[in-house]
């Protein structure tokens, strides 16, 4: 079966040492986006060309409208570009189906979102479980809790969490398929400073120990300073893109 | 292991227990109705087809006047009989001690050797008759349990003119008289009209007929047209004084149990779907408020990697989870229904034996629809979420857009509050939306005037009939046509205020190739006792010549006011006469044809006789008078029309309103079931908006008004709607139910809307004030921070 091939193509484990043939996790040419919205065209991307490379931190920095967003759900298989293309790991995602995506998106992208979106009714030790249940090499969930602290909070309901434990355990639940690519859209943008700090330090953490690739948009330009490399949106295409020689760790950043 | 998705299922669904449950409970409602009419019907008809093969039902019916008994051997040789059963059937009366008036009742022969080859009798107790057993009978059941009979009880009997007295050795059920009605009776009444079984040789020298017989029953070899047979019959026995043969569909008691399958097939069709369509809706609605509070969650499951077809799976199997509810419920009312209605069958059908029939097929068939209108109801629902790309889920909807309303630009708005103005708007902004929670709601009411008017409709056709039409107190038949002077005999007896002549002649009615085995009946030229009416309930003077035709019979033989009805007299010299159809009638009960009697009697050319005598009484001297009647031995029938009305409201108050209660049970149901529904949706969607309200110090009176205001509305504009649709589904009722037997008429009084107006006011009543207690503990901080 054609789906089958290509999720197995797809599929890379971290845990098998994936990024040997590919020295980028995402590289795309001539980008574009544009959405209708009335009678007029809004050019969201304007042909991105960019290569992300494999293991990095990377942050998108931007005003609201550049396109980050846009960036990130195109890049995450959420949506689709409009014109050019679109490579994971030399795999064209442009071209793919519906259902491929979704594949795609199980097996090798984990998401972070601002609004948490966590299954009310479920516990956080469940909202982990509802993500490993349809992964390939999941761990324990409890294991994955463990890894943003939250281990003694397994069996509690969102409602009985604070804002900055309901981020960890959407990271928890990114985490815990144990996937390739790390998409996190705005991870702190709900959160105060304290808390936010506690939760990029998980992020942080991710990189550092699985090699996972992480691309956090963010408002806040001090982040920056965390990231391997910087790359700066602005009216629907990258204005720069900053390496940074000296990572500071978390603790060292001014908020 | 249970999934993390399956558990975010139960919670969810117990989250919206109470429309849940509510759901659950019109599905039931659907599910029990459909099982207990088709598994009635079930019953029924296992049981007849049964008693029918084992107790040798015949196929062919005759009767005649009298032929000699070597006749029945060249009916015998008719291509395609396998069995002939010769018998004398005889007319009585009765006097039964307890009974003022006479009873009447039919003897028929019983084989002096061995067991009949047709019709055979299933024996309750006591014993069979001896070979030549003199002045012993057999007598069926409900008639024995009716007058509380002992075995070798005597009872008093006159038959042809002669008064015998009769011992009961044995208690029977004769496939024949499944359902046993006198003749010109609508209803059993075991009370006043009896079969009974006789040894041949002794009933053959009670009423003169050695060697002889007067009816004939004959079982046809497979795959034998029985019209054929039927000609071959007819021609036989047409100089002994035959009447048409007639198959099993004409046999009276046949004729009833098939009338009443007919019926419950309609029922059990008509009901459920109504209630499964309510059901379906019910579920487009719940899980379209569903799917609209889960967008983001939907979005985040996409978005991790979970199909379209997994979603849409999870959404259907929360639905799957109420109707499975609904199953278990439905089985069990339904079951326990079915076998309350199936014993009020056996009141009506005497069978040996009839016990519910628990059938695996219907109750799967009904959980299954019952599935198939939910998924329906989901599926609808759920093709938007499942079409929603994942990242467009992600977003929270838009917020709503409101304009300014229709009243407002016209600047009606000064004199509104600003809270009848946020109703307003409200219900102006999405008036597809409000007007189908108003449609929905409708049904509420209209189930209702469904459920009632069949109540208002029998009874207005019982009225019509006891009132307009049959008009006398008594109505006698002679056991053969009589001189006019018998009329004179009647009317000198004690208490007889009025009296009216009617003639009765079996006859075959042909028009093309249409026929209708029946009669005319000849009535006086301005008959005040036994009317015939149209369809505006006025009297119809007959006119001198030319024949009426109930507007029914006219339908089946697709005829016209003006052509010529051709008409086979059965009787006396058997003319073939071609008489003129002057005008139609309107009859709710039964296939009349009507002419004037005297018309009758030059067209038969005969002297003028009569059949029988409608007669108005002094109650005061009914006693007397029915002292007197049970001597006169001519008479062989005898209706008291105000014991018929009083078996046939008996009846009604019995078996329909049992009926039609079970049916109000369930439209209650599911009016607080749509209801309750709409309200408890409302509340969810503005749960926030009504929090920020009292946040800005509205109090909660406000707030109510806010929500109650906009629900009431609907609630009020759907009443019309859901009447107007109640008269629709009524119609569709009642001419579903139409029969040779009986039309009933489209008649719905003005308290069924009242009733029905009424049960919808109080569920909503209720719905609000459930709903208004989670107004009340609407948290105002957890409300503010959106979560839901």
């Amino acid at each position: 079966m054609q789906i089958g091939e290509n999720s197995k193509e797809l599929r890379m484990d971290p845990a098998r040492q994936p990024n040997r043939h590919f020295d980028y996790s995402f590289k795309t040419e001539n980008l574009k986006k544009i959405y209708l919205s009335g009678e007029t065209e809004v050019h969201a991307l304007r042909g991105v060309n960019i290569e992300i490379p494999t293991g990095e931190l990377v942050v998108l920095l931007g005003p609201s409208g550049s396109g980050k967003s846009t960036f990130l759900n195109i890049i995450g298989g959420l949506d689709t570009p409009s014109i050019g293309q679109v490579y994971f790991r030399g795999k064209d995602l442009s071209n793919l189906t519906n259902q491929q995506l979704t594949l795609y998106r199980r097996h090798n992208i984990g998401f972070v979102f601002q609004a948490y979106n966590l299954v009310p009714s479920l516990t956080a030790l469940e909202n982990i479980a509802l993500v490993t249940e349809i992964s390939n090499y999941p761990m324990d969930p409890l294991e994955a809790l463990n890894l943003v602290g939250l281990g003694n909070r397994a069996n509690h309901f969102p409602s009985q969490l604070s804002g900055g434990e309901q981020q960890r355990v959407a990271i928890a639940r990114a985490l815990a398929k144990q996937p390739d690519v790390l998409l996190c859209d705005e991870p702190t943008g709900a959160l105060d400073s304290e808390t936010g700090a506690v939760v990029l330090n998980a992020l942080f953490d991710v990189n550092q120990k699985f090699n996972t690739t992480c691309i956090i948009i963010t408002h806040n330009a001090s982040i920056a300073e965390l990231a391997h490399r910087v790359i700066y949106f602005a009216d629907g295409n990258v204005s720069n893109v900053v390496v940074n020689q000296v990572r500071k760790s978390v603790e060292e950043i001014k908020w | 292991m249970i999934g993390a998705l399956n558990l975010k299922l139960l919670r969810d669904t117990w989250n919206i227990k109470g429309q849940m449950v509510a759901i659950s409970l019109v599905m039931s409602a659907g599910i029990a109705v459909f099982i207990i009419m088709f598994g009635a019907l079930d019953s029924l008809k296992l049981t007849r087809d049964t008693y029918y093969d084992h107790y040798q039902f015949a196929d062919v019916f005759a009767s005649l006047k009298r032929a000699p008994q070597s006749v029945a051997k060249r009916i015998q040789e008719i291509p395609g009989v396998a069995r002939v059963q010769h018998r004398v059937v005889f007319g009585i009366t009765l006097q039964m001690p307890g009974l003022n008036e006479p009873a009447t009742g039919k003897l028929i022969s019983y084989p002096d050797s061995g067991e009949p080859k047709l019709n055979k009798v299933y024996l309750r107790s006591g014993r069979y008759l001896y070979p030549n057993e003199e002045n012993s009978v057999l007598v069926d059941e409900s008639f024995y349990i009716a007058h509380q009979l002992a075995l070798g009880d005597k009872v008093s009997v006159i038959m042809n003119g002669f008064k015998r007295q009769l011992k009961v050795v044995g208690v029977v059920l004769s496939p024949e008289y499944i359902y046993s009605i006198a003749p010109g009776a609508l209803m059993p009444d075991g009370e006043r009209y009896g079969i009974f079984f006789m040894g041949r040789r002794s009933l053959e020298a009670a009423v003169n007929m050695k060697g002889a017989f007067n009816d004939l029953t004959l079982k046809l070899e497979r795959n034998t047209k029985q019209e054929t047979v039927k000609e071959r019959v007819d021609q036989i026995l047409k100089p002994y004084g035959g009447l048409i043969a007639i198959g099993r569909d004409e046999q009276v008691s046949n004729f009833f149990v098939e009338n009443e399958f007919k019926q419950l097939v309609s029922l059990g069709w008509l009901a459920p779907i109504i209630f499964l369509s309510v059901a379906a809706f019910l579920v487009n609605v719940v899980m379209s408020r569903q799917i609209a509070t889960q967008r983001e969650q939907i979005g985040m499951l996409k978005a991790v990697g979970y199909s379209d077809l997994d979603i849409s799976l999870h959404f259907l199997k929360m639905v799957l989870v109420i109707t499975a509810c609904g199953g278990v419920v439905g089985i069990i009312l339904g079951i326990w229904m079915g076998v309350g209605m199936t014993e009020l069958y056996a009141k009506f059908f005497h069978f040996p034996i009839l016990k519910f029939s628990f059938s695996a097929e219907v109750m799967i068939f009904a959980v299954f629809a019952c599935a198939i209108s939910a998924v329906i109801g989901t599926l609808i629902a759920i093709r938007n979420a499942a079409n929603l790309p994942p990242a467009e889920a992600m977003r929270p909807a838009s917020p709503p857009v409101y304009k300014k309303t229709f009243l407002e630009k016209l600047g009606l708005h000064r004199r509104l509050s600003f809270l009848s103005r946020i109703v307003l708007r409200q219900l102006e902004r999405r008036p597809f939306r409000s007007m189908l929670s108003a449609i929905g709601m409708s049904m509420a009411s209209a189930i209702l005037v469904f459920s009632l008017f069949l109540e208002d409709s029998m009874t207005h056709l019982v009225n019509v009939q006891y009132e307009l039409t049959q008009r006398e107190d008594l109505n006698l038949t002679f056991v053969e046509p009589r001189p006019k002077k018998a009329l004179e005999e009647i009317r000198s007896l004690p208490g007889v205020l009025k009296t009216e002549a009617f003639r009765d002649v079996p006859a075959n009615l042909i028009f093309k190739h249409y026929q209708k085995r029946g009669a005319i009946t000849g009535l006086g030229t301005d008959p005040d006792l036994r009317r015939v009416i149209d369809e505006n309930l006025a009297a119809v003077t007959l006119p001198e010549k030319g024949l009426v035709l109930g507007a029914k019979l006219a339908e089946i033989l697709h005829i016209k006011v003006g052509e010529i009805l051709t008409v086979e007299v059965l009787e006396g010299k058997r003319p073939t006469l071609q008489i003129p159809v002057v005008a139609l009638t309107q009859e709710y009960i039964g296939t009349g044809a009507y002419i004037n009697i005297n018309s009758l009697n030059q067209l038969l050319d005969e002297a003028p006789k009569i059949s029988g005598v409608s007669v108005q009484i002094d109650d005061n001297y009914a006693a007397v008078l029915f002292k007197q009647l049970k001597q006169i031995p001519q008479i062989v029938g005898l209706n008291i029309v105000s014991v018929l009305r009083r078996i046939f409201d008996e009846i009604m108050a019995e078996n329909l309103l049992k009926m039609v209660t079970t049916n109000i049970f369930f439209a209650s149901i599911i009016s607080f079931g749509v209801i309750y529904n709409t309200a408890r949706i409302a509340l969810s969607e503005r749960a926030r908006e009504l929090a920020s309200l009292r946040v800005l110090g509205l109090t909660r009176k406000e707030v109510a008004y806010i929500l109650f205001g906009e629900l009431g509305f609907i609630a009020l504009v759907s009443l019309p709607i859901g009447l107007w649709f109640g008269i629709i589904l009524s119609k569709a009722m009642s001419s579903a139910l139409e029969t040779e037997l009986f039309r009933i008429p489209l008649y719905i009084n003005n308290s069924t809307y009242g009733y029905s107006v009424l049960v919808v006011l109080i569920s909503a009543l209720i719905s609000f004030y459930l709903v208004w207690r989670q107004v009340e503990s609407i948290d105002l901080v957890s409300a503010q921070k959106g979560v839901e």
